[in-house]
């Protein structure tokens, strides 16, 4: 929100002029500009993933010795928050909307081996193979929205049973078509480079994918038509359609776009190792969920940023590499990461809390609720 | 009389053959507040979902400005100029006021696929809007509706449809979540938007408020028109007695007497 710090400059003078002794100032008139500032700065919904972001790189920093901040170091968490970010931010899109979308996992899985199924085994081209993952990531994407909008079934259970009834197809497919649970490809160079290549041999290319996905998403959240209608789905759905926001379009293609991001995940994957595996990004269906979380999305829906979830990504990877650096038991990541999880999330409920008292002497906002 | 802005011939809505409306004959015109009046789960509901769209009448008709109509969704009877206004403002808590506003209805600017909502447009003339419905803390489109009191979130529902062009405002029960004070300033809304011609149906259960604002009442018990009266033809007694049953209340009077005062709060 670049556009907010001159706007509310500008608006200064006539809000002191519309504002006649009937309405006190809810802070001070004298440093009202300078505390506003400070204030909106701890009020944005941000702010918590911020702090999380910024605890969890202090503690590595300090634990993990010289190492952690090393390139090699900061490869490390940049490649994983990158892959979880492409991932995480179209599920925030759907969370933000009032939905779940837990077949992530299957659709990394199934739209890898598809890629190398097609352009390996059959040795059609790549970009063929490309469609293909994108279309596993698509469709199931459609059929989860579809499900749940002509269902009303909760998209939790809608999406867990397709990522369940996923990861069966993919792993029976693969073995009938290729004997086999791993099955290998050798994208060419060009391929190669725009997904699985290792830049300056450490960092990921998805790294730009996920900042390019990001800019988009942002883009659509913030400052498109589209994006109201998202927050304004997940806010309160009946008004939504009351006020004629074609819900059911809404929903159905962010599952999509939920599906395709898992599916550029698993092109990635498979172009990064030469090959797929059935039982690949299992870990993402929760991890996605942890990250957007973390990043101030409110899983109930109707709040989110981009800018929470990138960091909220970042957290994440942050303690799953960091933990490693730090010459302790990995065990224990787990364990960090659900603390870590609990404290983004009252953490987040606080920050909310202040957002919407914003400037009021006193509301009575939560009354006769 | 001019032509009734809207209409109801004989409505009846039943569901799974049970009748949740019989028979319900309304009109309200421009400059003109109806009162729909009636305790809970007298069909108040069921009437406000037929007159914006929601459910279809299974008898009976909807005429607006003369013409019969049939609404296939909320958003038929909106093109038509009717909106309607829930009890907590059919709002968003979580979104700014600007983007409430414009919710479904986004000012655009530029070319596809680099066209973008003017937030800055929206601000502007949600914050004007409000300010002329006398909400005047409210200076900045940013501001989370979440933020607003109850009275404020009328103010910004009102607003909205007013400046969409609503000629019928639907409003259920505006007034029941809210404070002395902020009623108050709500059904002084109700006044403005009845000066500037629109039609209001004021959905309440609150005698006090429909009678200072009333031009027209109709009494619902139990799905059907139990009275249909003009301003001044009844004493607030006997509409507070037909409302609760008639010689229910009276029985319940001496013993609400001793406790309250009287019937009403």
């Amino acid at each position: 929100m670049t556009a907010h710090a001159p706007h509310s400059a500008r608006r200064t003078p006539s809000r002191s002029a519309a504002q006649p002794a009937a309405a006190p100032a809810p802070e001070g008139p004298a440093p009202q500009a300078s505390r506003r500032s400070a204030s909106s700065f701890l009020r944005r919904p941000e702010t918590g993933a911020l702090m999380g972001t910024v605890t969890v790189f202090i503690f590595f920093a300090i634990f993990g010795g010289a190492q952690f901040l090393t390139t090699g170091g900061v490869a490390s968490w940049l490649n994983i928050a990158a892959e979880l970010a492409i991932i995480a931010l179209p599920v925030a899109l759907l969370m933000v909307a009032g939905a779940f979308d837990l077949s992530v996992g299957s659709v990394v899985a199934g739209s890898s081996v598809t890629l190398a199924v097609v352009s390996g085994t059959y040795g059609m081209p790549i970009i063929v193979g490309i469609l293909a993952a994108l279309a596993v990531g698509a469709i199931t994407g459609f059929v989860n929205g579809f499900i749940v909008v002509r269902t009303s079934v909760h998209s939790f259970i809608v999406t867990l049973a397709t990522q369940f009834a996923l990861a069966g197809l993919t792993l029976g497919l693969a073995r009938v078509l290729t004997g086999s649970t791993s099955v290998s490809l050798s994208p060419d160079p060009f391929w190669k480079s725009a997904f699985g290549t290792l830049i300056n041999g450490q960092f990921e290319v998805a790294i730009f994918w996920a900042i390019g996905i990001a800019l988009v998403v942002a883009w659509v959240l913030q400052m498109t038509k589209f994006g109201n209608w998202i927050f304004a789905t997940g806010g309160d759905n009946l008004s939504a359609r009351a006020a004629g926001i074609p819900v059911a379009k809404v929903k159905i293609s962010l599952f999509v776009a939920s599906g395709l991001g898992a599916a550029l995940v698993g092109i990635i994957q498979t172009m990064l190792y030469n090959g797929a595996q059935t039982g690949t990004g299992q870990s993402f269906v929760f991890n996605s969920i942890v990250a957007v979380v973390v990043g101030g999305v409110l899983l109930t829906g109707g709040y989110g940023s981009v800018i929470g979830v990138m960091l909220g990504c970042l957290t994440f990877a942050i303690v799953n590499q960091g933990i490693y650096y730090t010459g302790w038991n990995s065990d224990w990541a787990a364990l960090i990461l659900g603390i870590l999880l609990l404290a983004a999330v009252l953490m987040n409920n606080t920050f909310r809390k202040l957002a919407l008292s914003s400037g009021a002497p006193k509301t009575t906002t939560r009354k006769g609720h | 009389m001019s032509v009734p802005l809207l209409k109801l011939n004989h409505v009846s809505k039943s569901f799974a053959g049970v009748d949740a409306l019989s028979d319900v004959s309304l009109e309200v015109s421009p400059g003109e507040v109806l009162c729909l009046l009636g305790d809970n789960g007298a069909g108040k509901s069921t009437l406000i979902k037929v007159l914006s769209g929601v459910h279809k009448p299974t008898r009976g008709s909807v005429e607006v400005e003369g013409r019969p109509v049939v609404f296939d969704s909320p958003k038929d009877a909106g093109d038509l100029g009717i909106a309607t206004v829930h009890q907590y403002g059919g709002t968003f808590p979580l979104m700014s006021v600007a983007r409430c506003f414009f919710v479904g209805k986004e000012p655009t600017r530029g070319v596809w696929p680099f066209q973008y909502f003017d937030k800055k447009t929206a601000a502007e003339i949600t914050v004007r809007e409000m300010q002329k419905l006398g909400i005047t803390r409210v200076t900045d489109g940013d501001r989370l509706v979440g933020s607003l009191s109850g009275g404020e979130r009328q103010s910004l529902a009102i607003a909205r449809a007013v400046y969409f062009g609503a000629k019928v405002l639907i409003l259920d029960e505006p007034t029941s979540a809210l404070g002395v004070k902020q009623a108050t300033h709500v059904l002084r809304l109700i006044m403005q938007a009845r000066a500037h011609g629109l039609a209001v149906v004021f959905v309440t259960h609150n005698v006090t408020h429909a009678m200072a604002v009333g031009d027209q009442f109709a009494v619902l018990i139990h799905g059907r028109m139990a009275d249909d009266f003009r301003k001044g033809e009844r004493t607030r007694e006997q509409i507070t007695d037909l409302m609760a049953g008639g010689e229910a209340m009276a029985d319940l009077e001496a013993e609400l007497a001793g406790l309250t005062g009287s019937g009403n709060s």
